[in-house]
């Protein structure tokens, strides 16, 4: 797998594992227990010179608890803020919950592959997000609403654990408008829920709006989901170089040197954490790779 | 065996002897200039890699005794200077050090400051490099600075130091150099060269840094003689080595046998301590801890060796992906050999056999290897 240049431009830094500092501008409660944080850079150069991809992420570091692997979440063509939707989930993401806005933390990145947005052009393209795995697959929502280029169908399938854990939900109207299809199902349905119940991969299976033999599929959520959504498209008749899924594991350095996101030949940080789906394949069906 | 002899004859510099009187200044001459310098030095009944201040600390008429799992120091019957192989340590220790500090935080009225920390490491002069360990500064050379990023750490101590190698006279059992391609010849990557002859040492300049050490030093342009006899001494190492490692085509016979029974059969043997990694030259793996004084207003963040073989090294929101010991070795074994070719161009392995010697149980990867690639049972 060779090495993804780093697409976007991070802050000039000599030292690639020194954070630069960020204010919280902004923080939107979401669903319950995922919150995105708005950071600005405080740097004014690093300000300008910040570009991201969709699909990179960028470690967020606050002195004492840790640092951890966040996938911006915003618009890439915004010039800052940039938002970071995180679920409260461990040590780290505990101690981010606790910080209000103006308080201060660090920042590297971006960092690794992001979406192939140029794999777009002239197909329809389909996103299946699980859970909290729409929050990397956001920026292509934006990307993709403004696109000036021809492009053929645009579909969101979200699933949730719950109608109230949709994330994002205030904008799928929005994303209507914007010429998007946005088909959602939850895992446990409440009494006024008239939406679909069941996995995400069961609206894939009915989507009868697109030509899978021409589209693209971006794929984001937990690692079982995603293997299920990919194998649904193949036998949808999906090209298997014409899925992408993003995978996540732990990562202490995100540039290749600490060995924990290690996944087969991969470094996800580095080679991904966007993969094309024929070229991980066989590493998806190894438990415990 | 002609070659060996054109290859180190076709440098710059025609090959040049010391007698042992005269190498021995080196060491102060190179402290003069400003090196510390690291060479091999008894500790703890094995050969290590520490600071020296006089040859006289070299382990002068030792060898080394090794096997899968086996390691002792017996007299030689000469007073060789370097008359043994390699022992639990390797440059890395210098290089990439098992504990950093790398970058600092302070709570400052704005908020948070983030700061690099300056290394303020000695320049170091390594002497005592073998063949094996010079291929495998070059791997860690690949890791740290020849990707898109480069760790400030390493490149800095890397680029100061000063590398004399020793050529190996003699093989280990463990030695598998010959298969990985990486020696035992010393034949690119140092300053200086060395091969101990009965009275003195034959020395090969490769840079002009060690040009300048080696004029300071009293020498006579080799005899016939003397090349003959390092060049047979030379022999007699790569005679020894009678481990190997089938390297053909390795990283996709490799992952391909993700699930070989075989994986299963070693992690029943394998304790999962670490061992191999620790003492292996090129492995890279490492952690970053949050060091806080009191008041939480000063942090400093920390880097220390890790290993694939920790129980909580593959841990992640949602628990530990590598649970078992299979999936652990699985690990190592495949990014050594194998999928460390698609990370860096290059096999992680240099076959100094160190992983064979230090496993408490004995693990042979070479066996392993043979197994999964069906040669042996």
């Amino acid at each position: 797998m060779s090495t993804a240049a780093c697409a976007g431009v991070r802050p000039d830094s000599a030292h690639p594992w020194v954070a630069t500092p960020a204010t919280i501008v902004r923080i939107d409660q979401e669903v319950p227990g995922v919150a995105t944080y708005y950071l600005e850079l405080c740097d004014e150069k690093a300000r300008s010179d910040y570009r991201f991809q969709p699909g990179q992420f960028n470690m967020l570091y606050l002195p004492g608890a840790g640092e951890i692997a966040i996938s911006v979440s915003g618009d890439p063509a915004a010039a800052g803020p940039y938002a970071h939707t995180i679920r409260r989930a461990g040590n780290v993401t505990g101690s981010l919950w606790q910080l209000k806005v103006g308080d201060k933390l660090g920042i590297r990145g971006p960092f690794g592959s992001g979406w192939p947005l140029g794999e777009c052009q002239g197909r329809d393209v389909v996103l299946v997000a699980g859970g909290i795995g729409l929050a990397p697959l956001r920026p292509v929502i934006y990307s993709l609403s403004k696109w000036e280029n021809e492009l053929g169908r645009r579909v969101l399938l979200c699933g949730a654990r719950s109608p109230e854990t949709l994330l994002y939900h205030s904008q799928y109207l929005q994303w209507i408008e914007a010429g998007w299809q946005v088909e959602t199902t939850v895992d446990r349905a409440s009494p006024d829920w008239n939406g679909h119940v069941g996995a995400v991969t069961l609206l894939l299976e009915r989507l009868r709006s697109v030509d899978a033999s021409r589209a693209v599929l971006f794929c984001c959520g937990p690692e079982v989901m995603m293997k299920f959504s990919a194998m649904v498209a193949l036998r949808r008749g999906w090209s298997a170089d014409r899925i992408w899924i993003s995978m996540e594991r732990n990562m202490q350095c995100a540039v290749g040197w600490c060995g924990h996101c290690q996944w087969g030949p991969a470094f996800i940080c580095r080679d991904g954490p966007v993969f094309r789906y024929d070229r991980i394949a066989p590493f998806l069906d190894v438990p415990g790779l | 065996m002609a070659g060996e002899l054109a290859d180190s004859s076709s440098r710059k510099k025609e090959a040049l002897f010391a007698n042992r009187e005269e190498f021995a200044r080196i060491v102060p001459l190179l402290r003069e200039r400003g090196y510390a310098v690291i060479g091999p030095t008894i500790e703890q009944g094995a050969i290590v890699y520490a600071p020296i201040d006089s040859v006289e600390q070299l382990p002068i008429g030792w060898t080394d005794r090794q096997e899968a799992g086996m390691y002792r120091l017996e007299r030689r019957a000469d007073d060789a200077w370097f008359g043994y192989v390699v022992g639990p340590f390797s440059w890395k220790q210098y290089l990439f050090p098992p504990h950093t500090k790398m970058s600092e935080s302070l709570l400052t009225a704005e908020g948070w400051e983030f700061r690099a920390v300056e290394d303020d490491a000695p320049m170091y002069a390594f002497l005592g490099v073998r063949a094996c360990d010079l291929a495998a500064l070059a791997i860690q050379d690949r890791v740290f600075m020849n990707g898109p990023y480069v760790d400030p750490v390493y490149e800095k101590r890397r680029r100061r130091a000063l590398t004399i190698a020793v050529n190996c006279t003699q093989a280990a059992p463990t030695c598998f150099c010959a298969s990985m391609g990486t020696g035992p010849h010393c034949r690119y990557g140092f300053d200086i060269a060395v091969t101990e002859l009965s009275d003195g040492f034959l020395l090969e300049v490769g840079s002009e840094r060690g040009e300048e050490i080696v004029s300071g030093l009293a020498t006579s342009a080799a005899t016939e003689l003397q090349m003959a006899e390092a060049h047979q001494r030379r022999a007699r190492a790569v005679a020894q080595i009678t481990r190997k490692l089938d390297t053909h085509d390795i990283r996709n016979v490799l992952l391909s046998q993700l699930e070989h029974p075989r994986w299963q059969h070693v992690a029943e043997r394998c304790l999962s301590c670490a061992n191999c990694t620790m003492v292996c030259p090129t492995c890279f793996c490492c952690s970053v801890e949050e060091v806080a004084d009191l008041a939480e207003t000063r942090v400093e963040r920390h880097r220390s060796w890790d290993s694939c073989f920790n129980w909580n090294f593959s841990y992640m929101n949602g628990g530990i992906v590598r649970q078992d010991i299979r999936a652990r070795y699985r690990q190592w074994l495949t990014h050594k050999l194998a999928s460390w070719i698609d990370q860096f161009g290059v096999s992680g392995c240099v076959g100094c056999g160190r992983c064979i010697t230090w496993c408490p149980v004995g693990i042979d990867l070479t066996e392993e290897v043979a197994v999964i690639r069906g040669e042996a049972t």
